[in-house]
């Protein structure tokens, strides 16, 4: 996870993921987003830290298409995605999870993540059931071993536990190839195994596929990201490494100081 | 409104008997030799009359059961195969009549009908909840007001009388032994698909978007045009049974497609039940039973009454209608049943 590698990579191919000019997002009078500059290599590991209500999760929702901003343009590989419809970014290979759980409470674990499979082929209307042998089936299979759920196949989403449903977000996103995964807070209510678990599964991740991480636990963030960026008022106002961040006074007094001191 | 699938989800392994279910073997049968038992009144006020009616619930099942949209449009839809059937084929009110013959008619009447459920769908995503229930209704006024007063394509207010079935393979299809055979084989043929179908890609995409939308486009799917797509599907259904409607009437007017007619098919599933397929078809023969002999005890102006008595029953003591009330009941008996064996 060392910075040069991150630089090398940037060098190397020239893309970046994601490329953020001035993304604004108003609720009302409100400025949850205030202009926002930012870019992401393809393949960078990159955490986002900050305060409640410091609009990371907006920033997300913006990227996603789950609502557009309200200035600015966002571009996914080069290609301009500022207003294209959410679903349209995920077949580009755009993928994300959410803060709380966005789960098909009625269908089993298997069905939603052969859902989350399908979705990015072509047979999205089948009218036939699929085959256990069908490519998707398939795939949803390797991702259940993934996320440590092959336990849970064919129970009702409705029934995990909570942790488990964390894990099933993760595995909803990492389905059908995807380029760039954006996670918020995957390990918000999660016990000390769960996040060892959830640490081995995001370090496991093939290293083609970058990803920005929101994340309060310090120690997850600097354990699954090369940079981390830090956020405040709907501002990014530092950007570093992991130990620089962890060292710099004035992260410490805003953002560790009032959470440890 | 959580869909598991009762029955079917036993679905797997095991032979043919295993697979299809006792409870679906008896029914297959009772339903095959009914009418050795049963009067021509019976065979068709009662047994057709149920299966077309339980088709009409099934349209509307499985959009609201499979896909959260509870629609008051399904009569319309069935309406529009119906005129369909009176305009392209043969009918007695000498206004249009093409005289095409039933091989054509059918699967074009049935095609309008889910054009007609697309388009309508169409308009109705946009909304949700009481609102898709509001704007549907609104749909099924205008187009009843509008069959009413156009006389070019819809002869107004008395409609088309003298639609009648076909006689084809040496069968008069409108005759009372072969028609509920017609019924029964189509109805069967929905449900069977239905029951399928619902563990398709398809079929979760439907429950999926049922459950959270926002996560459906999030993982790629445009979740607008599936929920068109599932009016299609419900309106190919729907279409069937407004083929059977008119042939069993030998009419349709606007009075067919009416409000009143909008209301009772929502009746005939929320009293069956929404959570599985064979709920409507209940609910239709319940509402059937109803309609033929209690209005005959309690007079047409009560009777409204105790359907809504019974409606409101239901809506307090078991949601998901008949079939969950069985379901509840179901553990006590099985109980019942160990207790003397041990
Ligand atoms: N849909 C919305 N409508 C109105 N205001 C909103 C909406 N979403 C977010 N906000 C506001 O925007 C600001 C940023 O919220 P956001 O959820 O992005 O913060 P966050 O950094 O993710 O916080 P947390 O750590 O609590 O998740 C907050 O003040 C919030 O109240
Ligand atoms: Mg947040």
């Amino acid at each position: 996870m060392a910075e040069n590698s991150v630089a090398s990579r940037l060098q190397g191919t020239g893309a970046f993921a994601l490329e953020l000019e001035g993304v604004g997002r108003q609720f009302g009078a409100l400025v949850a987003l205030a202009g926002i500059d930012m870019r992401i290599a393809a393949g960078e590991r990159r955490a986002v830290l900050g305060s409640n209500g410091a609009g990371k999760t907006t920033l997300f929702n913006t990227i996603t298409g789950d609502f557009l901003p309200t200035s600015g343009r966002i571009r996914f590989f080069g290609e301009d995605i500022t207003t294209l419809p959410a679903h349209e970014r995920i077949r580009r290979g755009l993928r994300r999870t959410y803060q709380i759980s966005q789960l098909f409470k009625g269908l089993s674990v298997i069905d939603s993540i052969f859902l989350a499979c399908r979705g990015v082929s072509r047979r999205r209307f089948s009218l036939l059931r699929p085959a256990a042998t069908d490519v998707n089936m398939v795939q949803a299979q390797s991702i259940l071993h993934a996320v440590h759920l092959e336990a849970e196949r064919d129970i009702l989403v409705a029934t995990l536990s909570h942790g488990q449903q964390r894990q099933l977000e993760i595995a909803l996103a990492l389905a059908g190839a995807p380029r760039f995964i954006l996670f918020d807070e995957p390990a918000a209510g999660l016990s000390p195994t769960e996040r060892r678990d959830l640490v081995a599964i995001l370090n496991a991740l093939p290293k083609h596929i970058g990803y920005v991480i929101i994340e309060h636990d310090l120690d997850v963030a600097l354990r699954v990201s090369e940079r981390v960026s830090m956020m405040h008022n709907g501002r990014l106002f530092k950007e570093g490494t992991p130990e620089e961040i962890e060292n710099d006074p004035e992260v410490q007094e805003i953002y560790l100081g009032g959470r440890h001191g | 409104m959580a869909t598991t699938d009762l029955p079917a989800a036993s679905a797997a392994k095991g032979n043919w008997f295993e697979r299809i279910g006792a409870g679906h073997f008896l029914l297959a049968v009772a339903l095959l030799v009914y009418p050795a038992v049963a009067s021509d009144f019976f065979l068709t006020q009662i047994g057709g009359y149920s299966l077309v009616l339980g088709m009409l619930a099934l349209s509307l099942m499985m959009l609201a059961g499979y896909g959260g949209m509870v629609s008051l449009a399904q009569i319309t839809v069935a309406g529009v195969a119906g005129y369909a059937v009176a305009i392209f084929g043969e009918n007695g009110a000498n206004v249009l009549g093409f005289g095409w013959p039933w091989w054509i008619v059918v699967p074009w009447a049935v095609l309008l009908a889910s054009i007609a459920s697309a388009l309508i769908g169409w308009i109705a995503v946009r909304t949700q909840g009481i609102y898709t229930i509001m704007i549907t209704l609104a749909i099924a006024t205008a187009i009843f007001y509008f069959a009413q007063q156009n006389y070019a394509i819809f002869n107004g207010f008395s409609g088309f009388a003298g639609v009648r079935a076909p006689q084809f393979w040496g069968v008069d299809w409108r005759a009372p032994l072969p028609f509920y055979y017609l019924c029964l084989g189509i109805a069967v043929l929905a449900y069977v698909a239905v029951l399928y179908g619902a563990r398709s890609t398809f079929g979760l995409t439907l429950q999926a978007v049922r459950d959270n939308p926002r996560r459906m486009r999030a993982i790629g799917y445009d979740v607008t045009a599936h929920k068109v797509f599932a009016w299609f599907i419900a309106g190919i259904v729907a279409g069937l049974a407004g083929v059977l409607m008119v042939w069993f009437n030998g009419r349709i007017s606007p009075g067919t497609i009416g409000v009143g007619a909008a209301i009772n098919i929502l009746i005939i599933a929320v009293i069956g039940g929404m959570r599985h397929p064979i709920g409507p078809f209940i609910g239709a023969v319940v509402v059937v039973l109803m309609q033929t002999f209690a209005i005959d005890i309690v007079g047409a102006q009560r009777f409204n009454t105790l359907i809504g008595l019974v409606f409101l029953a239901i809506v307090f003591f078991s949601p998901d209608g008949i079939l969950g009330l069985w379901e509840r009941i179901k553990p006590h008996l099985a109980q019942e049943g160990l207790r003397p064996g041990g």
